[in-house]
């Protein structure tokens, strides 16, 4: 038996991470095609102030950022609707402003320090028994919200004006999704850290898309790729002792190069 | 070439303004459109007539005046389903969006279906039945972005066809289509008005082919609608405004 299962915290982190792996590319794939991969990273930001604001308080992280994320999520929406600003403005707004707050708290509570670096950079010891079950029961809840609605979202982000003229309820449904954004990069930020999320989220997308496969299989190609390097990510920082998050993104930025490449070989 | 029933308004837009930042894009515009009609909204880039489209398709709410869809008005319609829309999409298309032809055109069934109910057998059907209309079943499973441009429009056009419109409109179709395509793309936009009675309106800066395949013109020029008439009569009246 290798000797990584002897610790519990490695299995905590091995199950949160398949969890974690599993949602990111059904998100994912809907952000790539909209071109709204930005948003991910402007809420990544703004989940530091979720986790300066639990470092304060002394609340639970996860949810705490889930607070934040989720209200920056449909503020954004809103500003984007409104249309009185460009919608990459928007996103610049909540990345600086988010950043700033959480600057501001974690110099208040004094909290630049080395529990910080494993937020920022993933750190799956910070991952609890109690954190596990709360990405379990959030990443159903996501699956189930993303399979009712699976077909409105790839109508709206293949063509939303088509999608709004054949009366689906294209802003309830886009508020809904960008939410569940927010709910994704708050149950990721233990294993892959705020700094890395959008990676997650982004990079198996990007290579299934290369594969030019129809919808569900680039979601079942991207799946293998994240549940892949995630798994392996762990494995492999454990032993050579270095940081997951950033071992997950690199192996996945390698497969990428990997599918570029053999895209180019073979011809495909 | 069949009679339009001229007793029959499916469309009436009444006294319809839109301005964006104090700057008018459209003044005053009435419009009906009639049951089985080939409307050609024409005019020049910037005349207001893409706005004019958005507004009736709900897309963009007038500051003053009444739309009316089949009767009744646009802030209460809901059967959407009545009516089709083919978006430019030549030009805006990503041919990188993983999917199949088949899976596009099924899209224009999802109105119709509502939420939290699946595609069924009956909508594949539906969905054949439409490809074969527009000539391109033997792609059904090719990706979408694989065809040329007069394909994809095609297939754009068997999507706005499978919820069984009563109307259609397209705006500006044949932008970045070759000739040849676009002769066949109006041959078939003339047979689905001849065989299935389909009302049709074409949103477009192409006068000169309208002035072929419409059966009737509204001419948006500095904003208003200073023309709305057949094509006979758009020759006698209008050569002067139009330029």
């Amino acid at each position: 038996m290798l000797d990584i299962f002897q610790y519990s915290f490695i299995l905590r982190g091995l199950e949160a991470g398949i969890i974690v792996a599993f949602i990111a590319p059904l998100i994912g794939i809907f952000l790539v095609l909209r071109r709204y991969s930005l948003i991910a990273d402007t809420l990544s930001h703004v989940s530091l102030a979720g986790v300066a604001m639990a470092f304060l308080f002394g609340w639970n992280p996860i949810l705490t950022t889930i607070g934040v994320t989720t209200l920056s999520s449909i503020g954004i929406e809103r500003l984007r609707n409104t249309k009185h600003i460009y919608g990459e403005s928007a996103l610049a707004l909540f990345l600086s402003g988010g950043l700033a707050l959480a600057t501001v708290l974690l110099s208040l509570g004094k909290g630049f320090n080395s529990n910080l670096l494993n937020y920022l950079f993933g750190s799956i010891v910070t991952v609890t028994s109690n954190d596990v079950l709360t990405i379990f029961i959030l990443a159903i809840i996501i699956v189930v919200l993303l399979f009712l609605f699976y077909k409105e979202l790839v109508y709206i982000t293949f063509d939303e004006e088509s999608a709004k003229v054949s009366g689906l309820p294209v802003r309830f449904i886009n508020t809904l999704f960008i939410m569940l954004v927010a709910l994704t990069i708050s149950l990721a930020i233990p294993i892959i850290g705020i700094l890395l999320i959008t990676a997650l989220i982004v990079v198996p997308v990007v290579t299934a898309l290369q594969l030019r496969k129809s919808f569900i299989k680039t979601i079942i190609y991207s799946e293998i790729i994240s549940i892949l390097s995630v798994v392996s990510g762990i494995f492999i920082s454990y032993y050579l002792n270095l940081s997951t998050g950033g071992t997950i993104v690199l192996l996945m930025l390698g497969i990428f190069l990997l599918v570029m490449l053999s895209k180019k070989v073979f011809k495909i | 070439m069949h009679t339009v029933d001229h007793t029959k308004s499916i469309i009436e837009i009444s006294n319809v303004s839109f301005s964006y930042n104090e700057e008018v894009i459209i003044k005053d515009v009435n419009l009906s459109i009639h049951k089985g009609d080939y409307l050609g909204i024409v005019g020049s880039n910037g005349s207001g007539k893409t706005t004019l489209l958005r507004i009736i398709l709900g897309l963009l709410s007038p500051k003053e005046g009444k739309i009316k869809l089949f009767g009744q008005d646009i802030s209460v319609f809901k059967d959407w389903s009545k009516i089709g829309y083919v978006p430019q999409k030549v030009i805006n298309f990503d041919n990188n969006f993983p999917l199949t032809v088949e899976e596009v055109v099924i899209m224009g069934r999802y109105g119709e279906l509502g939420l939290f109910h699946n595609i069924s057998k009956k909508d594949k059907h539906k969905a054949e039945e439409a490809l074969s209309h527009v000539d391109m079943l033997n792609y059904r499973n090719r990706q979408i972005g694989d065809l040329s441009s007069g394909q994809q429009q095609r297939v754009f056009i068997a999507r706005a066809l499978v919820g069984e419109p009563e109307i259609i409109f397209l705006d500006e179709p044949t932008v970045g289509v070759e000739k040849d395509v676009k002769e066949k793309f109006y041959q078939l936009l003339h047979d689905l008005n001849e065989k299935l009675r389909l009302t049709i309106v074409i949103v477009t800066h192409d006068i000169e082919s309208m002035s072929h395949e419409a059966m009737h013109v509204a001419c948006i020029n500095d904003h208003t609608l200073v023309f709305h008439e057949s094509i006979d009569d758009l020759f006698k009246k209008t050569h002067g405004v139009i330029n």
